[in-house]
């Protein structure tokens, strides 16, 4: 009886209220923010297939360049250069292409081809892969990644996909 | 004269009897320190002062700089190029952080080297910890808002090594990324980490710190033989302040102002002379990049690629990644633990060797950094050198062929020839008399220990011709009989 005179009486009910409120109003202003902040977690891009070029327009046994843009989905009309990537490209024979990233799989610098010596070099730390992305000389941890290719049409295609994590 | 006396008397009345100054002013400039108080005491004042420069410059460089990804690197060479005072600006705000970084482990290392986070200053380590990681959120997401090369792939790079944080790495990396990959939304996510997120917690965290400093008091200079025994020392302390103590003003303060106004004549100066850190290269994953860190991060990047070299390396480069700053920041909050004994350093050897270790392998890693003997060496990224002319004195023939091989074929990349070259592999100047023919070609053929295989690379001419020219390359530096078959 005593307890519960205490417990109900106005200033503790006053108490009470100014805690919850804080609370309550932290947890409704808290879930539209941390859902904002979250975003790039729940809205993820449909990956597409892109057009990188005519299959005539690449030489059997050539790497080259080919840069094409993400899904539109994470595109803004503010995106600059971000809104592409690219790969390297090689004809193996006349109607086989393989697309290597171009991030290194050690921590993600951009891989560049030399012809001559057909190497991949890292600009970062230094990670060499052969021809067939196999590591040549590290730190990479593992073979340089790929994409899907297809070909329709006479055309190239690049199917897009998320930034490769060498977990 | 007396008027005047008067008039400001009164008018200091007015505003005190209103504003409460004088009750302030004796809490704040004149609350008691121990006369023991040095010029080891002045770095909190300095990084003070840094972080005010940074949010005074950085306000207002947000007048004209743009945070958006085709317009970000744009706007600060604008900034730089054209705006009226424009480099000067960007200049106090870069060599600002600068500063800030290098003076907030100066004053780490200063009370670390005092004892000064023993009882009952622990409150003072914790929250300095809280914001010297907050300083180097800070001087990295500034970095990012350059938004050229460097910056791009610090995110992706970022994201890489956030990837490797067991079960939530993915989510991680792509909050850093703001999605799959670097995009639109990025920098602005930066930005606003950068101006207002980090910002926020900093000013909270001085506040916090800058109360305890009037709170638990300026500690004394620590006396070899005195420890700190938590059940007397804050009696102990009082009879410090009360016998041998003094207002911190003017004394103390003095020191303090002294620093702060050479800090600002350094950084003022350094930004007149040398102006903002240079843009780079614009952002742009399209074209060869060849990234790196502002000088802060430089020691970390060369962790990365020594960690990794041999295939052992690999294995571990995750464990190091992630593990390595989380067994760093848990010792630097665990810190206060040891919250008793003595401070003085000449006490603690252990804590003047933690100090000389770290501050040489910053140093040594940092020239690593720079150096970057593990890389491949290659002009603009794409192309080896060419064979210096030294190199092919006398080289005719067969030889002659090898040696442009030795170019085309990215050899020198890694292996030095008479000072050109990279030191990836062992320098080959004087190759020709150490390996035989076949230890060569067996070499190349096959590779290993990080060199690839050029077995498949090189015709059989081709082969001959590089060994050939590699046969020429002797310690006396004159050039062998270059007959053909070398």
């Amino acid at each position: 009886m005593n307890l519960t005179r205490r417990l109900m009486n106005r200033e503790a009910f006053m108490g009470f209220f100014i805690l919850s409120i804080g609370g309550v109003m932290g947890l409704v202003l808290g879930i539209p923010i941390v859902g904002f902040v979250l975003s790039p977690l729940i809205k993820q891009p449909t990956n597409l297939w892109r057009d990188v070029g005519a299959v005539s327009s690449f030489g059997v046994g050539e790497t080259v360049q080919v840069n094409f843009p993400y899904p539109n989905e994470s595109v803004t009309p503010w995106s600059g250069p971000t809104q592409y990537t690219a790969a390297w490209l090689r004809r193996n024979s006349e109607d086989s292409f393989t697309a290597y990233a171009v991030y290194c799989t050690h921590l993600g610098c951009p891989v560049h081809w030399l012809a001559t010596p057909r190497l991949f070099i890292c600009p970062c730390h230094g990670s060499v892969f052969n021809a067939d992305g196999s590591v040549a000389g590290g730190p990479a941890p593992r073979a340089l990644f790929q994409y899907q290719t297809q070909i329709k049409n006479g055309r190239v295609y690049i199917k897009t996909e998320a930034q490769p994590l060498a977990l | 004269m007396n008027l005047l006396l008067r008039i400001s008397d009164r008018t200091y009345r007015w505003l005190d009897e209103r504003l409460g100054i004088g009750m302030v002013a004796k809490s704040t400039l004149l609350h008691q320190v121990p006369k023991s108080v040095n010029w080891f005491y002045v770095w909190g004042s300095a990084v003070l002062t840094a972080f005010v420069i940074q949010v005074i410059t950085g306000m207002f460089l947000a007048m004209s700089y743009i945070p958006s990804p085709d317009h970000a690197y744009d706007s600060l060479n604008y900034i730089s190029q054209h705006q009226f005072l424009g480099n000067v600006l960007r200049g106090i705000h870069y060599w600002g952080a600068s500063a800030m970084v290098l003076l907030v482990f100066i004053h780490m290392t200063a009370h670390f080297l005092t004892g000064s986070y023993k009882y009952p200053r622990e409150m003072q380590w914790l929250t300095g910890s809280v914001l010297l990681i907050l300083t180097i959120v800070m001087a990295f997401t500034g970095q990012l808002l350059r938004w050229n090369q460097d910056a791009y792939w610090a995110v992706v790079v970022g994201a890489e090594q956030a990837a490797r944080t067991p079960i939530i790495g993915q989510w991680v990396a792509e909050l850093l990324n703001a999605g799959p990959h670097v995009n639109g939304q990025t920098l602005s996510r930066f930005y606003a980490i950068h101006i207002w997120l980090v910002p926020g917690g900093i000013i909270t965290f001085i506040g916090v710190h800058l109360y305890l400093v009037i709170y638990k008091g300026i500690s004394e200079w620590p006396v070899p033989g005195k420890p700190v025994d938590p059940r007397t020392y804050w009696a102990e302390y009082q009879q410090i302040l009360h016998e041998d103590g003094e207002p911190f003003f003017p004394r103390a303060m003095f020191k303090d102002a002294l620093v702060t106004f050479l800090l600002i004549i350094v950084i003022l100066i350094l930004a007149i002379t040398l102006g903002g850190q240079g843009l780079g290269l614009k952002a742009n994953p399209l074209t060869p990049a060849n990234p790196k860190p502002d000088w802060y991060l430089i020691w970390y990047f060369a962790v990365l690629a020594l960690i990794g070299v041999g295939s052992e390396g690999s294995a571990i480069t995750p464990f190091v990644i992630i593990l390595f700053p989380a067994i760093a920041f848990t010792i630097l909050f665990l810190f206060p633990l040891a919250n008793k004994g003595e401070r003085n350093p000449l006490r603690r050897p252990w804590a003047i060797a933690v100090v000389v270790l770290a501050a040489s392998g910053f140093l040594v890693l940092s020239y690593l950094g720079y150096a970057e003997p593990w890389k491949p060496v290659l002009i603009n990224g794409t192309t080896p050198p060419n064979v210096p002319a030294k190199a092919t004195t006398g080289v005719t023939g067969m030889a002659l062929q090898g040696a442009h091989l030795f170019s085309a074929e990215a050899c020198i990349s890694c292996h030095t020839m008479d000072g050109v070259g990279g030191q990836r592999g062992p320098d080959l100047s004087n190759i020709g008399g150490q390996l035989t023919e076949g230890e060569l070609i067996w070499r190349i053929a096959h590779g290993g220990g990080g060199m690839p295989a050029y077995g498949n690379t090189l015709t059989p001419t081709q082969m001959d011709q590089l060994v050939a020219y590699l046969e020429t390359r002797t310690s006396t530096g004159t050039v062998q009989a270059t007959g053909p078959g070398g």
